[in-house]
């Protein structure tokens, strides 16, 4: 064989492969493709062209779960717990992960170790105990009871993540905040805490995620209906229009757009962020 | 003076809020269900001190020794097949996806998209497309003339683990190619060319530099991934019910345990079981952790051979 046919043969060869990974590709989005141009369909659509493109791409779907199902009240909630509990995190963890990093005093690798010994350790096998604790506390039903669970499943990946980095800092910035007469605090939160921002946002993103989407949790601590997120408010949709499947598939997409959206703008953010913790780890 | 003293402990008003809300909320909890699981309760009240009756009761006693023993295995499945396919499938689109470009950049962000789905989303979602007279998945067989393969996939004994556990590997891969994707930028390219130069073929190369270096990554994941199999429930929960329906084929420890720990509203409200949960969550504790230090320690030694 020719060196010229050689190269042909694995020029075509390397096409075979991207139309391969490309296929696959389709597959995996596939099944989000038909939530999207499902929740456009009417019942009788669904039923007799499962695969068609609405012959109407019309919102009535969307109206009724925005208007009949407690909806907007669920995405409320999660946006409200979600949000408080990321907001909370960052802080409280960066403000941890600053003394780890940045003050030499006795306990320091005692406490660094005990932070990182939850890693490998999901928080909802200590859920009975957790659920008797809110119980005394008067927590349960409310949207407290899940924020401090979050918060504190939280803690051990960020303080992991921003310890490291706010170790890489140079020294002279804190010696000369000090010295233009910043107190303890100002040296962290006006200096310091500006240079760590993109790992900020990086802790943030990695709790947002599985946070938004939790329904262990919610499960356990709510009962109201008034007060519960989208995951366990979409277990109460589904009941209610178990048979109306037009309206199931626009309440899952509505479900899944922020978070969605948010990918497609940012993926290679979205992606680098997440797996973070892993790679590092 | 006061002040001096003050500014030189200062740190510990930075730790203050972070260790209260990480000990009272996650450390106590995890470590009280060891102390629960050795008392009897009545409800949520405890009563007297009972040594290892729990764990007996769980591990020996029918039905919760059959329920174990089969929830035990699903994971044990659910682990095995989603490392199966990981690390051959999944290491494979990743090595792949390293020669980069925008189409396998864009390819990547497809095959990451389903990752960032609520697991109630993915299952209403696979539930209805896996319906048995009107969902897509039996269309699509039948519309390419397998349709004598078609059957209610969730609802047979034999099929309805495997396609649970698909469906979770269908939202999960994204995050192990992502990862080993990671791992293979940090290795050298001059590795590969001096391996070319010697003459080596691709899978040579592949075999001989690649796979030893990104060992620790997928090692790693793995750990990961068992962490995550061994706690699977929202999956099974929405898809199958708390019993991991069809009679226990997809019952799982999370399932098992949530139904021993809360009562099981399938069948008719039977009271939660304080005692009996907490030893479960302390079997599944222990499992996780062992598997995780083996892992590490496996990790480690691998790099000290290198």
């Amino acid at each position: 064989m020719s060196a010229a046919n050689a190269s042909r043969a694995r020029r075509l060869g390397t096409r075979a492969l991207y139309v391969a990974l490309g296929l696959y590709g389709a597959a995996v989005s596939y099944p989000l493709f038909l939530m999207v141009v499902t929740a456009f369909k009417t019942t009788r659509e669904i039923f007799f062209a499962p695969f068609a493109l609405p012959s109407r791409w019309n919102l009535a779907n969307f109206a009724t779960v925005w208007q009949r199902a407690n909806f907007p009240v669920y995405m409320k909630n999660s946006l409200v717990v979600t949000g408080t509990s990321v907001v909370v995190i960052g802080f409280v963890a960066s403000l941890a992960a600053y003394a780890l990093a940045r003050y030499r005093f006795r306990w320091n690798g005692a406490l660094y170790i005990y932070f990182l010994a939850g890693l490998m350790v999901p928080i909802r096998l200590g859920v009975l105990p957790l659920f008797l604790l809110m119980r005394d506390l008067g927590l349960l039903d409310t949207h407290a009871s899940l924020i401090l669970t979050y918060v504190a499943s939280g803690m051990p990946m960020s303080v992991f993540i921003l310890t490291g980095f706010f170790r890489a800092l140079p020294q002279e910035l804190e010696f000369a905040a000090r010295i233009d007469g910043c107190t303890e605090f100002q040296v962290f939160y006006r200096v310091m805490l500006p240079l760590v921002r993109p790992a900020l946002a990086t802790v943030m993103l990695i709790n947002f995620v599985p946070l938004w989407n939790d329904f262990f949790f919610p499960l356990i601590f709510l009962r109201s209906d008034s007060l519960k997120t989208i995951p366990l408010g979409m277990t109460v949709f589904f009941g209610q229009y178990e048979t109306n499947w037009g309206v199931v598939f626009a309440g899952m997409l509505l479900a899944s757009l922020p978070l969605l959206a948010l990918y497609l703008l940012m993926s290679q953010q979205f992606i680098k962020g997440l797996t973070a913790g892993a790679v590092k780890g | 003076m006061l002040e001096r003293l003050f500014r030189r402990r200062v740190y510990w008003l930075f730790l203050a809020p972070a260790l209260i809300v990480y000990t009272v909320f996650m450390v106590y909890p995890l470590l009280s269900s060891f102390g629960y699981s050795f008392f009897q309760w009545d409800g949520y009240i405890r009563e007297g001190f009972s040594g290892l009756t729990n764990y007996a009761k769980v591990l020996f006693e029918r039905p919760y020794s059959d329920r174990l023993v089969g929830a035990l295995k699903h994971n044990v499945m659910f682990f095995t097949l989603t490392f199966a396919i990981q690390t051959t499938f999944g290491l494979f689109l990743a090595v792949m996806l390293n020669r980069g470009g925008k189409f396998l950049r864009a390819c990547q962000v497809a095959y990451f998209a389903p990752y960032t789905l609520s697991l109630v989303v993915v299952g209403f979602l696979w539930l209805l497309l896996l319906n048995p007279t009107w969902g897509q998945v039996n269309k699509i067989l039948a519309a390419i003339g397998l349709g004598r393969f078609a059957r209610p996939w969730l609802g047979d004994m034999a099929t309805a683990l495997p396609t649970i556990i698909l469906v979770n590997a269908w939202r999960w891969l994204g995050f192990p190619i992502t990862v080993y994707l990671a791992g293979l930028h940090g290795i050298p390219e001059e590795l590969h060319e001096a391996a070319r130069v010697d003459g080596a073929t691709s899978w040579q190369a592949f075999r001989n530099v690649t796979l030893p270096l990104l060992a620790p990554t997928i090692g790693m994941v793995s750990i990961l991934t068992f962490i995550y199999d061994f706690n699977a429930f929202e999956l099974i929960f929405v898809m199958q019910g708390s019993s991991g329906s069809p009679f226990y084929a997809t019952d799982v420890l999370g399932t098992f345990f949530y139904r021993t720990a809360f009562g099981d509203s399938t069948t008719g409200g039977e009271v939660g079981q304080v005692g009996l949960g907490s030893a479960i969550a302390v079997l599944m504790f222990l499992l996780v952790c062992a598997a995780s230090i083996v892992g590490v320690w496996l990790i480690r030694r691998r790099e000290v051979e290198m």
